[in-house]
């Protein structure tokens, strides 16, 4: 037990990769086995994140279950971990949807042993993400979360469909999407590393606890590097390469036209940790980095960030409503709702130390919280439906409601939740980032307003397309013969829809978290 | 139990009958129907406890210490923002009509929906029943009307209307108000897209959610703009607070000239306007007709839509902030513009509309235009009894138009004539075929047109008429005058064409009266159609001083601390007017259309022309709309944000890079890499190979040539070196 504590944070990140070595481990043909030794695996970092949610003292400020170990000396990196409340909360996002994931995918008949242990790492990459208190550390894992993702929707992405390029030329759409998504974070990785070495070479440490403290006010260099630039040159090149980085990761508008993509033709499961954790890693990049290392920069260009959100949220609306393809569809819904995170970022950003602000950060992290389980729904009950049907077209469908009531129903809740309905999880985050913002970019809020009445647009023209009309006799016989939900698939579903509601009904437990720890933080 | 726990728990039973009936006892529809209609009794029992209680209290003492209880629920920085209940005199009269307009929707559901007939033929879920063949006792067969596919759906959706509605009234701040708000407006979709089947319905219930959201995004900007303004969204500590409310009717807003106060007011009327179906919102909801009946009672002109003008109504001192010197706020005149355009401007639809339930629909939007339009003058007092009188007869109008339909299709299926039931030239003489659903709609009818003295519609609208000449109003006044001429007019045509002279169709000779379940709430509402009228009699009616004291009156220590009962003194001039359009309306009405025959047109379209077709077609808005704002919606997300931005501009830049990357590399690999590096190394290696092959010609593997040549080679070398020793 005291082994357990002591090294709590260490156990939760590494659990995973020690798994995925495990599936390795186990012979191909045991298809069964190595499924459930996933799922069991992925279990017990959700048990140690329960555990660790309720040890966690909300009301004590700074990192918790800190563990620092001296890594690479000569540069001054450490292995070093810790928890706040913002960390916590999407670690327990992540430990939860991994299970539910893995679940997912058991029907995934390919390769399972390599799926499998791409997955599970890819955990791991996340995790540590959220966890990790160095800078060096924190960009080891970044990167570490991209590969098994490429390789998920390379390999086990949907297999039909094309994309054209230019003069004819044409690739698999799985080629096409993991490619893209591969390139774009590449191109902020780089960047990244460049930034993580300037912080690193002249504040001498990668040490996030003590950068926190000097970075900010930091005003003389001891140590300039070979290039004898300035503090101001160096502060503007870092804090861009942060931008850029997290930016295209979140992603906002201009550079979201990789998300579609590689949403669209990931594997379920890919697209349910792609939308549900993955995109969170940019936001959670802002607000970890950015915001607390560059207040000054941050402010400036705070409403720049602004409009780009707003962007992200008119018009990831509207080419959500623009599809014909069910699945694309969700994959908009992703950039319209991280565009109200971004917002909220962007207002924090401009209004630090005030009460709006505050509440503008509140709702940005709560949203990521619950776009996490809403775009995981959704993603997942595309699934559903493309694994019966194998098409996404949205005009194969319609009618379903009277032959799959139950799924009607789930979907219907699901949609809802992602709509933002008021007594779901949606309505509480927007609504605190709508109330903060408001005082600080009134104009973005009110623009934000026509991507809101969107949002209903597109979810309503995904029940309709999907469940309504009169019944679909295409479906309804032979080897075509649309199914109900199953027990397993609504196995998944079931922990999604009580927290959705739960977190709409009570988000005290969740809120008065996140709360203190933005709190604390500005 | 405390009273404050009784009111906590009012809203619960219709929500747990939700999920029971969905997770548990769906297919049981007895099961079914009883959960959810005794959820209702509960919660009404419930209700009457504590309007009873509140009666008790008494207006005056209820304004100042109103039942209330609140709870902790966000935590926002520093503090946490609370959330509880509230009933004070306001609150107390609208949970009253509530309560009985949803018990009674739901017991009129049974009947509605056909419980205890047999299974329909060919029924299928998403579609209303067709009815079904049975056998009597003689070996007949024939058609009767059969059981809903989806019966135990219906309840489960309207338990949780009940539970919004529920909420929204007993709120005591914006925001669970607004929660109750969307939940009714996501019930309103699913029911009113209940038979979704049909592509009508299916474009009804998008219609609805899409033009109420319009409403509902600048509503929430509003509660966002209060809540940064005020630091809360308590009712009572905003407006019970009028140093704030000065404040913020004086700080502008940057919006043009409006002051805070009036950005709010108007951001938050804009809610109304989509909820309550005011112009220019008003369109989905003729189209929300396509719904089952008892939807459109209950959630489509009882509770719903009215609560549009309640959250005004509870808003109204934001609203009026700044117009102590007599003068209409920016958001009042907004008010008072919209409501009378939107009543005048939707009783001339109703005229000319042939469906019993669309007359209805547009009466609805034209008489909640009375109540805002009431609002902007200041009347609020006349606009909060309006809202309750029109609550119980227009619940009561459109479960009798319900009954009606129902009556007609029994005639439909018995005689296999396939008029379409909802037609009122289908109609006639029904009122010897269905005489309690024809008692009971005609004193629904006089009502709403304002039948003098007896019924309540009577009471409610001369107030409003009285505050408007009071306050000098005269533009209002003439305004809805004319609109209640109109009403009065439309009234009598509807109820003339359906109940009286002879049945036009066979079907309408073989209507039959509704059962029990159908009837009950239709009586009921009656009573209250006519007798709710009372609690709001003038002190002073007729200059007389014999009338009871005007209960009504105490919803005024709802708003503010220190409102006073505005007293009107009375005045002739209103009343003859009330009387005047009312009896004219009525009287007109009848005959014009008493004598209309079966296959006859509509008396009134020769006279009118062209006028009519414009009615009839309704302005022609939802054309206009689907040019204007539909249409271009499509296209923008279609072609503009996908195809055009995402596809070929930011897709098309990025691949333009990746080309010139990928031509980059050609150059590098086809002038440097290929010529220069390869051809360096190339060269080397084919240079050795070609002097290797040069060279394989002499190697042969034969030792003889070898010999020979090694003899020549030797020998060769030998005249060499001899020749130069000798010459040299």
């Amino acid at each position: 037990m005291e082994f357990i504590s002591s090294n709590l944070l260490t156990l939760i990140l590494f659990l995973p990769v020690f798994a995925a070595v495990v599936v390795a481990l186990l012979p191909c043909e045991e298809k069964n086995l190595i499924r459930w030794v996933a799922l069991i695996a992925s279990l017990l970092p959700l048990a140690l994140a329960l555990f660790l949610w309720f040890q966690f003292d909300a009301s004590q400020a700074g990192f918790q279950y800190e563990q620092q170990v001296t890594w690479y000396e000569a540069i001054n990196s450490s292995y070093h971990l810790g928890v706040d409340g913002v960390s916590l909360t999407m670690v327990l996002l992540t430990t939860v949807l991994t299970p539910l994931c893995i679940l997912a995918s058991f029907s995934i008949n390919d390769r399972v042993k390599g799926y499998m242990a791409l997955f599970l790492m890819l955990e791991t990459g996340m995790l540590g993400v959220f966890l990790s208190l160095d800078l060096l550390l924190f960009f080891v894992f970044w990167e570490i979360g991209l590969v098994p993702m490429y390789f998920l929707i390379n390999q086990w992405g949907s297999e039909k469909g094309e994309r054209e390029l230019w003069g004819g030329m044409k690739v698999k759409a799985r080629t096409y999407a993991s490619f893209k998504f591969m390139i774009y974070t590449m191109a902020g990785s780089l960047g990244l590393l460049l930034a993580v070495q300037l912080i690193g070479v002249v504040a001498g440490t990668f040490n996030l606890t003590q950068l926190f403290e000097i970075w900010p006010t930091i005003t003389a260099l001891d140590n300039i590097g070979p290039l004898g630039l300035s503090v101001g040159t160096v502060k503007v090149i870092v804090f861009w390469a942060f931008v850029v980085a997290f930016a295209l990761k979140v992603p906002v508008w201009p550079f979201h036209t990789w998300l579609p993509d590689a949403h669209t033709e990931a594997p379920t499961a890919g697209s349910m940790i792609l939308a549900g954790v993955l995109l969170k890693l940019g936001a959670y990049g802002f607000l970890r980095l950015v915001l607390p290392l560059f207040p000054e920069e941050a402010k400036t260009y705070a409403g720049a960030l602004a409009f780009l959100a707003t962007m992200a949220i008119i018009f990831g609306a509207l080419s959500s409503f623009g599809q014909t393809d069910f699945k694309r569809l969700v994959a908009y819904s992703s950039v319209n709702h991280m565009g109200f995170v971004v917002l909220g970022i962007a207002a924090a950003a401009y209004a630090a130390g005030t009460e709006h602000a505050v509440i503008a950060m509140n709702g940005a992290v709560l949203q990521m919280f619950n776009h996490g389980l809403s775009a995981a729904g959704m993603f997942f009950l595309v699934g559903v439906i493309y694994e019966r049907t194998h098409t996404r077209n949205l005009d194969d469908f319609g009618g379903l409601f009277p032959l799959v009531p139950v799924y009607g129903g789930v979907l219907i809740f699901t949609s809802m939740a992602s709509l933002g309905l008021p007594g779901l999880n949606g309505f509480v985050s927007e609504f605190l980032v709508v109330r903060g913002v408001w005082p600080v970019f009134t104009v973005y809020t009110a623009l934000g307003m026509i991507g809101l009445f969107f949002t209903g647009a597109y979810i309503l023209k995904g029940i309709k397309q999907v469940l309504h009309g009169p019944l679909n006799e295409k479906w309804t016989h032979g080897e075509h013969r649309l199914t109900e939900i199953n027990a397993r698939e609504l196995l998944i579903m079931a922990p999604l829809m009580v927290m959705m509601l739960w977190l709409g009904v009570w988000p005290a437990w969740l809120l008065d978290v996140i709360n203190r720890a933005v709190g604390m933080l500005f | 139990m405390t009273i404050e726990t009784l009111i906590w728990l009012i809203p619960l039973p219709p929500l747990l009958a939700f999920f029971l009936i969905v997770l548990f006892t769906n297919r049981n529809k007895a099961l079914s129907h009883t959960i959810a209609v005794g959820a209702a009794l509960l919660s009404w029992g419930g209700s009457m406890v504590v309007f009873w209680s509140a009666l008790q209290e008494g207006a005056h003492h209820l304004g100042e210490h109103p039942f209330e209880s609140a709870i902790s629920w966000l935590p926002i920085a520093g503090s946490w923002f609370q959330i509880g209940v509230l009933i004070d005199p306001l609150g107390a009269a609208v949970l009253f009509f509530v309560a009985w307009t949803v018990l009674m929707i739901f017991l009129y559901s049974v009947g509605y929906h056909n419980f205890g007939q047999p299974k329909g033929d060919h029924d299928r879920a998403g579609l209303p029943p067709h009815g079904a063949t049975v056998e009597d006792e003689h070996g007949h067969k024939h058609t009767v009307p059969s059981i809903e596919p989806m019966y135990s759906r219906f309840f489960a959706f309207i338990g949780l209307f009940a539970f919004g509605m529920y909420t929204l009234v007993l709120s005591d701040n914006l925001l669970t108000l607004f929660v109750g708000w969307e939940i009714m407006g996501l019930c309103s979709y699913l029911l009113i897209g209940f038979w979704y089947g049909k592509k009508s319905v299916r474009a009804a219930m998008i219609k609805a959610f899409i033009t109420t959201r319009v409403g509902d995004v600048f509503m929430l900007l509003g509660i966002a703009y209060l809540y940064s303004a005020a630091g809360t969204l308590n009712f009572r500590e905003i407006f019970f607070n009028e140093e704030f409310l000065h404040h913020l009717a004086e700080t502008p807003s940057g919006f043009f000239s409006l002051s805070a106060a009036g950005l709010i007011g108007i951001l938050l009327f804009i809610g109304t306007v989509g909820k309550s179906a005011q112009f220019p919102l008003h369109v989905w909801l003729p189209d929300a007709m396509e719904g089952p009946t008892p939807v459109s009672a209950m959630i489509h002109a009882a509770t719903m839509v009215s609560a549009g003008v309640y959250m005004v109504i509870r808003m109204f001192p934001l609203l009026s902030a700044g117009a102590e010197h007599g003068e209409l706020t920016s958001a009042m005149t907004a008010m008072a513009f919209i409501g009378s355009f939107t009543a005048l401007f939707s009783a001339t639809i109703a005229v000319a509309q042939n469906d019993i339930k669309r007359v209805l629909a547009y009466s609805t939007i034209s008489q909640l235009g009375f109540m805002v339009a009431a609002l902007g003058i200041g009347a609020y007092v006349a606009a909060a009894f309006h809202l309750v009188t029109h609550a119980f007869f227009k619940a009561l109008l459109f479960l009798g138009s319900g009954s009606v339909i129902h009556g007609v299709e029994h005639g439909v299926l018995h005689t296999d004539d396939h008029v379409d039931p909802q037609d009122m030239f289908n109609m006639g003489g029904l009122r010897k075929k269905m005489p309690i659903t024809f008692w009971t709609f005609l004193i629904g009818g006089f009502a709403l047109s304002g039948f003098p003295l007896v019924t309540a519609g009577f009471w409610s609208k001369d107030e409003i008429f009285a505050d408007a000449f009071a306050h000098g109003n005269t533009v209002v006044l003439i305004t809805l005058a004319i609109a209640a001429f109109l009403t009065a007019f439309y009234t009598m045509r509807q109820i003339t064409l359906s109940f009286f002279g002879e049945p036009r169709t066979k079907a309408a000779e073989h209507a039959h009266e509704t059962p029990w379940t159908m009837t009950t709430p239709l009586v009921i509402l009656a009573v209250f159609a006519v007798a709710f009228g009372w609690a709001g009699i003038p002190e002073d009616f007729l200059g007389l001083e014999i009338w009871p004291k005007n209960m009504f009156h105490g919803v005024v220590y709802t708003l503010t601390e220190h409102q006073q009962p505005a007293g009107i003194h009375f005045n002739w001039i209103p009343l003859l007017i009330s009387l005047g359009v009312a009896l004219g309306g009525l009287g007109l009405g009848w005959l014009v259309y008493r004598k209309v025959e079966a296959g006859q047109e509509d008396p009134l379209k020769k006279p009118l022309g062209p006028a009519y077709t414009l009615l009839q077609n309704k302005y022609y808005f939802d054309e206009l709309y689907d040019l204007i704002f539909v249409k271009p919606a499509i296209w923008i997300s279609e072609t503009l944000s996908y195809k055009w931005m995402d596809r070929g501009l930011i897709d098309g830049i990025l691949h333009t890079f990746s080309r010139a990357t990928y031509a980059l590399g050609g150059i590098f690999r086809n002038y440097i890499d290929v010529p220069v590096i390869n051809g360096f190394g190339d060269l080397v290696g084919e240079g050795v190979k070609k002097l290797g092959k040069a060279f394989r010609v002499i190697q042969t593997g034969r030792v003889q040539q070898y010999m020979v040549i090694a003899l020549v080679l030797a020998f060769g070398t030998l005249f060499f070196y001899l020749y130069n020793l000798m010459i040299p």
